[in-house]
């Protein structure tokens, strides 16, 4: 079970962020839970400048953009 | 089939300099060809050249793909270029700077730092938490929306050049000398308190060597996120230029937006200010009342407001400023604003 975390406060970039991350890990068949944090205090509380940011098990892995398709496949490939 | 594809698409990334000196020369074939492509499609159409309908025709075939093909390569350039200043380096090039010069950087860097106004409240913090003042935080804040690679190629291909450059210079202006004044007036204590309590950290800068290959990958990915994003509002803009150019008599808004009228420029600001649009959207509109002789300095005040201050924007900032701070910020862009469009229209 991975814990994901959208960081950014509520843009249509954050939403499609969430929605591809969800798609991809469900086409790899790795179980997530996700959480998306709004609140700007929290995101700035991981260091994240440019959101959405993308934190997996409590690191920060992405921040500034949505991240590419290939790209969130290897977080869920690299075990 | 995706055997034989994958490599296809994957060579630019492998061949990056072959792919670029390929690119530029086939962008400039491209451009080089346009005007007459452009002739010779409306001469093979049933319209006389020389009539309204000819005119507006040949005018939509040579703008929209001029357009479209500046506009491409220019954020395909600048995805390239933003791929070198990400907002933890423009912070770290700020951070512990005095107010004046560092003014100047900031707007400057607000040109070329990618920034999407949903990052504004994250990157404020950010800037502050790292030790850059105040005032030039505000510098970058307003710059980096408002004089952005798509205004100022819009600016250029449907204007030219001087009023691009026009754009530029007082764009930089408005975000150098209000981030000044609001530096003087010394607001920090009007930062929400959780924000001005923060412990200060060092403004470290993330190692990301990225080679050729992937900056070309940050190119073609703000191709697709920009240019798919606003092809419309142009061709909405292109359509209007076009009616316009074959149609509407000159000098029809001259009336009440035209030099002589004093309020027509605070006018502008109010009704711009709280409408929200990209520099793509508010092109059309920019358009429309240029050909219509609205005064140049009333229009471009209009398109600052609309860019650089919206409602939404406020809305996320409250998170992080009192009021006061607000309707400061608001009040000094504003004023910048109004005066470029008195000054333009009085040197013009």
């Amino acid at each position: 079970m991975k814990e994901v975390k959208v960081l950014g406060s509520g843009c249509a970039n954050c939403r499609t962020t969430a929605a591809l991350i969800e798609e991809v890990a469900q086409a790899k068949g790795v179980a997530v839970t996700m959480q998306k944090v709004e609140e700007p205090r929290e995101i700035v509380g991981y260091g994240v400048m440019s959101t959405p940011g993308v934190v997996i098990d409590g690191k920060v892995v992405h921040a500034g953009g949505v991240p590419s398709r290939d790209k969130i496949a290897g977080w869920f490939s690299a075990v | 089939m995706d055997a034989v594809f994958a490599p296809l698409r994957r060579w630019p990334s492998q061949q990056p300099l072959l792919f670029l000196i390929l690119a530029i020369s086939a962008w400039f074939g491209l451009y080089l060809l346009l005007a007459p492509a452009a002739e010779a499609l409306v001469a093979a159409l049933p319209v006389e050249r020389d009539s309204h309908l000819g005119g507006a025709l040949q005018f939509f075939f040579y703008d929209t793909p001029k357009v479209l093909l500046l506009l491409t390569g220019i954020v395909f350039v600048m995805g390239m270029v933003n791929s070198y200043f990400t907002p933890e380096r423009t912070r770290a090039l700020l951070a512990g700077r005095t107010e004046g010069a560092a003014n100047v950087m900031a707007a400057s860097l607000g040109i070329v730092t990618p920034f999407c106004s949903c990052s504004a409240v994250p990157l404020f913090i950010g800037f502050v938490q790292a030790g850059v003042p105040l005032g030039v935080t505000f510098s970058f804040l307003i710059s980096a929306p408002m004089v952005n690679e798509v205004a100022l190629t819009l600016l250029f291909a449907m204007f030219g050049w001087n009023v691009a450059l026009l754009y530029l210079g007082l764009g930089l202006t408005v975000a150098i000398v209000a981030g000044w004044v609001i530096g003087r007036l010394k607001m920090e204590a009007h930062l929400e308190d959780w924000v001005r309590d923060m412990p200060h950290t060092a403004a470290a800068v993330g190692e990301d060597r990225l080679s050729l290959g992937e900056r070309l990958d940050a190119g073609f990915t703000s191709v697709r996120e920009i240019v798919g994003k606003v092809w419309p509002y142009i061709l909405g803009g292109i359509a209007i230029g076009a009616g316009i150019h074959g149609y509407v008599p000159q000098d029809f808004m001259a009336s009440f937006m035209g030099k002589d009228a004093w309020w027509a420029v605070p006018l502008a600001v109010v009704i711009g200010v709280p409408m929200y649009t990209n520099a793509a959207g508010v092109i059309p509109i920019v358009q429309a009342l240029l050909a219509k002789g609205a005064a140049l300095g009333t229009v471009l005040a209009f398109m600052m407001s609309v860019i650089a201050l919206s409602l939404p924007e406020m809305v996320i900032l409250r998170k992080v400023l009192k009021m006061r701070l607000i309707a400061t910020f608001v009040g000094v862009v504003a004023t910048g604003i109004l005066l470029v469009g008195y000054v333009f229209n009085a040197v013009l």
